[in-house]
């Protein structure tokens, strides 16, 4: 597993360090980023940080591909929803802060059920069993309104019970720090699970289960507690999610959604601990932003999961350590030639690229109303042939430029890359 | 009896239009160990291509250029995507699948639209082909059961009785001999994903007009064909076109029943009281569980014979 090139900074107090501004950005982003709308995005990056990580305790840390993931989260959310609505009715002394709990503790059961039909395979029968149970839940929920509210959803409110400290969790602010409060708390419990004995055998069991095997502890069982583990986390995002909109339907259990974890997780990167946070944070940007900027996002979105898959299995954190552990060896300065060339090559490709995916959206919904529209600024006209070649021609030329570019970095970068690991003492065990 | 007969008869062409589908994954599954997540995305592609070449130049051709535009570009995906990553190891195979079942989505989208296109069966294979019991049987549905019959018989010739099929089963299980004999085991794969692919698109250019061609087609389908493949067995064709069958006619059947537990109690002479008639799980309907049924058995399969019903290795 990568880590940080060795510093002069002891690994304790860096580690301190780290978490102190994790929590620090957390507290002070609402005051930096103020309006409604980023506070409705911090929010949901909360939970959506949680639930990222909790799904990479499958993935990244048992090797567990789980196409299921969705049950758990969404479970959690109707348990909350269900609660919260309880807390209300009947004056039940449950206060709202600790709701998402009840979610996680849902979530938790859930998976303890489930979870013994999935764990006992690894692998792609794995993904196939929790495919499966996923889509099992997903089929249930028009069949139970009592349980699921139908069509409709489960709708409640969160503002119930007497304030504590005068909080109500009524304004968006209050709940962004609840939310906050659990995120961090979350992310400190999940990366202190990664050290325990547990957490170690559980790496141990992905990476070579035949061995765990003979060492004397069951696969099945470590995989089996982690599922659980990972389903609490992941109903205390569901149960966040439920206070944010205070409405959850049936599709929060879908196969869409539990797709969407394992796209962005892995876009954030499985190797790293803190990878699905970056994974966490693109698909709120994604969601939020770029579904407003472009209709084509989920094009977008899937071939920049193909390319990651293809060519940096790592994901986005990987590339941002490697490039952090050159850095740090001090030959970054050689790198900046071929990497500023890429750099360059990308934007022209891209507007090649998005120009003719744009005006193929453009004609097929807009055409016979307005042909024209405006794409970073320039007024494209897809009644214009001159505007379709001059697309197709920025997208041929930036993709040739961009691929030589590619290929000069590459090569720099493989040279700088083996200088690296001649230099390190003791590199023949690192990865 | 006239229920019974045709309910029968739709299930079967429905189980065989699935066993189509299944057909390829299972080829592809068996010889490459991928799971295709992206399978029921070229079924929707071939009924799209269809569509828009029956338009062109009409449904007869379509049957023909519509699996072979598809087989080339399963080929080119195998070629210059799959083969790329098959290093990293089978999860990234299945996830890169998982990326371009979404990238085709929304090319789809992109390029037909979001609403269903109006792909219509020609007229030369409307009407009813015979009256059973007062109700008639589409000419069509004989003409897609006819189809997957004649495309199962090829496969079988073509893997059992052929050299190519030879080199293909031997490539199944000792690729490095095969290899070492000179034999291209990697074109051999290439081949065998466009073919696989190319049954998927065949089966999109006969049910698309049977059913809708809209953008959600691969999502419906795609999950059915993999409860096919794993109940029947992993990389049994034999499996797969039982499990198929038992598939088909059990979802169609399930939906046109409405019985519910509370018509058993009252069969063995249970009185039934009015909390029960409103409980949630006794009244409901068979006809309300149906889309459950495939997944029941999916997951029943799993914990109870994890081979599958004719296969011969663990999944």
């Amino acid at each position: 597993m990568p880590t940080l090139h060795r510093t002069h900074i002891p690994a304790r107090e860096r580690q301190a360090v780290l978490w102190g501004g994790f929590a620090f950005v957390l507290i002070v982003a609402p005051l930096v980023f103020q309006s409604g709308l980023a506070l409705t995005a911090l929010s949901q990056m909360g939970y959506m940080i949680i639930i990222c990580l909790s799904y990479n305790l499958l993935l990244g840390q048992g090797g567990m591909l789980s196409f299921g993931h969705a049950v758990y989260t969404g479970l959690g959310a109707f348990c909350a929803a269900h609660a919260l609505n309880h807390a209300g009715a009947e004056g039940v002394p449950l206060p709202v802060s600790l709701v998402p709990l009840v979610g996680g503790l849902g979530g938790a059961a859930v998976a303890a059920v489930l979870g013994w039909v999935s764990t006992r395979k690894a692998h792609v029968p794995f993904a196939m069993i929790t495919m499966g149970v996923g889509e099992l839940v997903f089929a249930m929920t028009p069949m139970f309104p009592g349980l699921f509210g139908g069509e409709g959803g489960v709708s409640t409110n969160r503002v119930v019970g007497e304030p504590v400290f005068g909080i109500t969790f009524g304004p968006q602010i209050q709940l962004y720090y609840l939310i906050a409060t659990y995120c961090f708390a979350c992310t400190a419990l999940m990366f202190l699970f990664t050290a325990t004995p547990l957490g170690r055998m559980l790496n141990a069991v992905r990476d070579n289960p035949e061995r765990v095997a003979f060492v004397g502890c069951d696969p099945q069982t470590v995989r089996y507690i982690a599922f659980v583990i990972a389903g609490f986390f992941a109903g205390i995002g569901g149960g966040l999610f439920a206070l944010n909109f205070e409405l959850v339907q049936g599709s929060a259990v879908g196969g869409l959604t539990s797709a969407s974890y394992l796209l962005y997780t892995y876009i954030g990167g499985t190797l790293l601990f803190f990878g699905p946070i970056i994974g966490a944070i693109l698909s709120v940007l994604v969601g939020v932003l770029l579904s407003e900027f472009t209709k084509a996002w989920a094009l977008y979105l899937g071939l920049a999961f193909m390319l990651i898959v293809m060519y940096a299995p790592g994901g986005l954190s990987a590339i941002l350590m490697a490039n952090l552990r050159v850095a740090a060896s001090g030959k970054f300065s050689r790198l900046v030639k071929p990497g500023s060339a890429l750099l360059a090559a990308t934007p022209v490709w891209l507007a090649g690229v998005t120009s003719l995916v744009e005006m193929t959206y453009h004609r097929q919904i807009h055409a016979p109303l307005n042909p024209t529209f405006r794409h970073f600024g320039v007024l494209l006209d897809v009644s214009d042939g001159a505007d379709w070649a001059g697309a197709a021609a920025l997208a041929l030329v930036g993709g040739v430029l961009f691929e030589c570019a590619r290929r000069g970095f590459v090569r720099h970068w493989r040279m700088v890359q083996e200088e690296m690991h001649a230099l390190e003492p003791g590199a023949e065990g690192a990865s | 009896m006239a229920f019974f007969a045709l309910s029968l008869l739709n299930g079967v062409s429905y189980g065989l239009l699935l066993f189509m589908l299944s057909a390829g994954l299972t080829l592809i599954m068996s010889m490459m160990g991928v799971l295709n997540f992206a399978h029921a995305s070229f079924y929707m592609l071939g009924a799209y291509l269809a569509y828009q070449v029956s338009a062109w130049i009409g449904f007869w051709p379509a049957l023909l250029i519509s699996p072979l535009v598809a087989a080339l570009l399963g080929a080119v995906f195998e070629r210059w995507v799959l083969r790329r990553v098959h290093r990293h190891g089978h999860a990234s195979e299945l996830l890169v699948t998982v990326g371009l079942s979404f990238v085709m989505l929304e090319v789809v989208q992109l390029v037909w639209g979001r609403a269903p296109v109006g792909y219509r069966i020609p007229a030369e294979l409307e009407g009813p082909l015979f009256t059973l019991f007062g109700s008639p049987f589409p000419l069509y549905r004989a003409f897609m059961m006819g189809v997957s019959i004649l495309m199962l018989v090829a496969i079988w010739l073509l893997v059992s009785r052929t050299r190519i099929g030879l080199v293909i089963q031997a490539a199944l299980t000792h690729p490095d001999m095969v290899q070492a004999l000179g034999h291209d085991v990697p074109r051999v794969s290439m081949g065998v994903f466009g073919g696989g692919v190319a049954l998927a698109a065949l089966a999109g250019v006969v049910g698309g007009n049977a059913y809708t061609t809209e953008p959600g087609m691969a999502f419906s389908v795609g999950n059915i064909v993999f409860v096919v493949v794993v109940v029947g067995g992993m990389g049994s064709l034999g499996g797969a076109f039982v499990a198929s069958l038992l598939i088909g006619v059990v979802t169609t059947f399930a939906v046109s029943l409405d019985q519910s537990l509370l018509h058993l109690l009252q069969a063995v002479d249970v009185p039934v009281t009015d909390a029960m008639a409103n409980h949630a799980l006794l009244a409901l309907k068979i006809s309300q569980v149906a889309p459950l049924l495939p997944y029941l058995l999916l997951v029943s399969v799993l914990i109870f014979r994890p081979k599958g019903l004719m296969g011969t290795r663990e999944t």
